[in-house]
């Protein structure tokens, strides 16, 4: 978040990627893309592309890390070293871990880990090409590739941004409003019992505007949850 | 899947089936599966690509970037090859930093590239002694089904010739231009299933085999990298008969890679 910036983002309620405020990049999902993985999923979200790979229930390794009365989800957030446009070295750096944990622990909250003591949900994903938005859009294909998997869960979780831009609260920001904008706030919810599972925020909002943007990421992934069913019927769905 | 427990009656199933000339997968022994060559679809990427041989997934990004020269070659560019093992290509595949055999890999597909001299490095000087282009070659496995030495292979020298050199981002001249490349050399790979030496094996044979042998080629005909792996061994003559099978066998993943 730049913050304060002399750069038209929004002009007329029109973004410069031609959206409206509280529209959606194209998301595209496709579910079951990779052969050795329980479950996977390939996501394009505008130019973000994301791969999801699931294996588990399996034994957890290191066994210090098992619960007696549950199982973990192991979430692993990368980011390919071509996804962006200076080259990213190899291997998980301070925001990558931090990704990868509280994802772990939004998954601990939807699947059923109480069926699987002393078990791991090995949950991979791969961002192949970055243009801002990518915990969200990984996060989205992680729900699918656990669903691919087969594994028990309460729902799936979609993620979506919201954040604000020459003083307009808008919807999943890209690559310029994520780098000029003024705030952003990712956020993941469980769509049938409207619960928060994961939440950031930086920048600035005044208290309406951030009503304001929690409606508008809402309303995303609400939208969202509708094309990961899709995309899930469209494999699994069978005749119509 | 590959693992390494695999019961003896596997190891024997697939080591008489080798023994008569036979693959689990219908293949004869020296036969390579089927391969699809895709380029460009990284945007970030100066060049990308991806390839499947069978079941195995490896997507390749190519990043220039501008550095200093080493002192011993003040007027070539460089190279640095990396791949990365995701966990979510294997179940045996761990997180974490990579491990030696993700290091060999690495390397073995680096030499292949960089000693057929695929590369022009004395065209990638900028300016002598203070700034080259350094070529990063960034392999993702994302299904691993076997052969990730071939289809690494492939997939680098897919992506390279695909790439473009970023000329106008860093303002070097007007206009960006193709990756001088000069040959094409490919990887055959061999595994010893019992008596038998087979191209191309899959993870379930790579599970079960005692030995590998890795051949590069250029396209003249010539080798110009090889490496011999595991705990097995080859006899001199099953060595002799690779490098010759490899030199016949290498024809369709050169048109593929031809047809891209």
């Amino acid at each position: 978040m730049a913050g304060q910036t002399d750069m038209e983002l929004i002009k007329d309620g029109v973004r410069l990627d031609g959206r409206k405020p509280d529209e959606l990049r194209e998301v595209k999902i496709t579910a079951g893309v990779l052969d050795n993985a329980d479950g996977s999923c390939y996501l394009e979200w505008g130019n973000n592309k994301i791969y999801a790979g699931v294996f588990g229930p399996m034994e957890c390794h290191p066994r210090h890390k098992q619960k007696a009365d549950r199982a973990i989800v192991q979430a692993r957030y990368t980011m390919a070293p071509f996804s962006v446009n200076d080259r990213k070295r190899p291997g998980l750096d301070r925001r990558s871990s931090e990704i990868s944990y509280i994802v772990s622990q939004a998954f601990e909250k939807v699947v059923m880990v109480e069926e699987f003591p002393k078990a791991s949900i090995r949950v991979d994903m791969q961002v192949v090409e970055a243009h801002a938005g990518t915990r969200c859009a990984a996060m989205t294909a992680a729900s699918v590739a656990l669903a691919d998997a087969g594994i028990p869960m309460r729902d799936m979780i979609p993620a979506c941004a919201s954040g604000k831009v020459n003083d307009v609260v808008v919807l999943d920001l890209n690559k310029e409003e994520d780098n000029y904008g003024q705030a952003d706030l990712p956020l993941a919810i469980i769509p049938s019992t409207g619960e928060v599972v994961l939440l950031q925020l930086d920048g600035h909002l005044t208290p309406e505007q951030f009503e304001e943007a929690m409606d508008l990421a809402t309303s995303g992934c609400m939208d969202l949850y509708k094309i990961m069913r899709d995309a899930l019927d469209k494999s699994y769905g069978g005749k119509k | 899947m590959s693992s390494d427990s695999v019961s003896n009656l596997m190891k024997g199933h697939m080591e008489s089936l080798a023994a008569e000339g036979k693959r689990a997968d219908g293949r004869g022994i020296n036969e390579f599966r089927e391969v699809k060559i895709e380029t460009g679809m990284i945007n970030t990427a100066e060049g990308s690509s991806m390839v499947h041989l069978g079941k195995t997934k490896v997507l390749c990004g190519i990043k220039l970037l501008i550095g200093t020269p080493y002192g011993d070659s003040p007027g070539s560019g460089t190279m640095t090859t990396s791949t990365e093992l995701a966990p979510l290509a294997d179940q045996s595949f761990d997180p974490g930093p990579p491990r030696e055999a993700s290091i060999e890999l690495a390397r073995v597909v680096d030499r292949g590239i960089r000693e057929s001299r695929m590369i022009d490095f004395d065209a990638l000087c900028i300016e002598r002694g203070e700034r080259v282009w350094m070529v990063y070659i960034d392999l993702h496995i994302l299904d691993n089904g076997g052969n990730l030495f071939d289809c690494c292979t492939l997939a680098a020298a897919a992506a390279l010739s695909n790439a473009k050199i970023p000329n106008v981002q860093h303002g070097i001249a007007d206009e960006d231009v193709d990756l001088p490349v000069t040959c094409w050399p490919i990887s055959c790979t061999f595994g010893r299933l019992g008596d038998t030496v087979i191209l191309d094996p899959t993870s379930d044979e790579e599970a079960v085999m005692s030995a590998r042998l890795t051949v590069a080629h250029d396209e003249d005909g010539n080798i110009r990298a090889a490496q011999k792996g595991m705990n097995g061994a080859f006899t001199d003559a099953e060595v002799r008969e690779a490098v010759k099978t490899a030199r016949k066998s290498d024809n369709v993943l050169r048109e593929a890679l031809k047809g891209i």
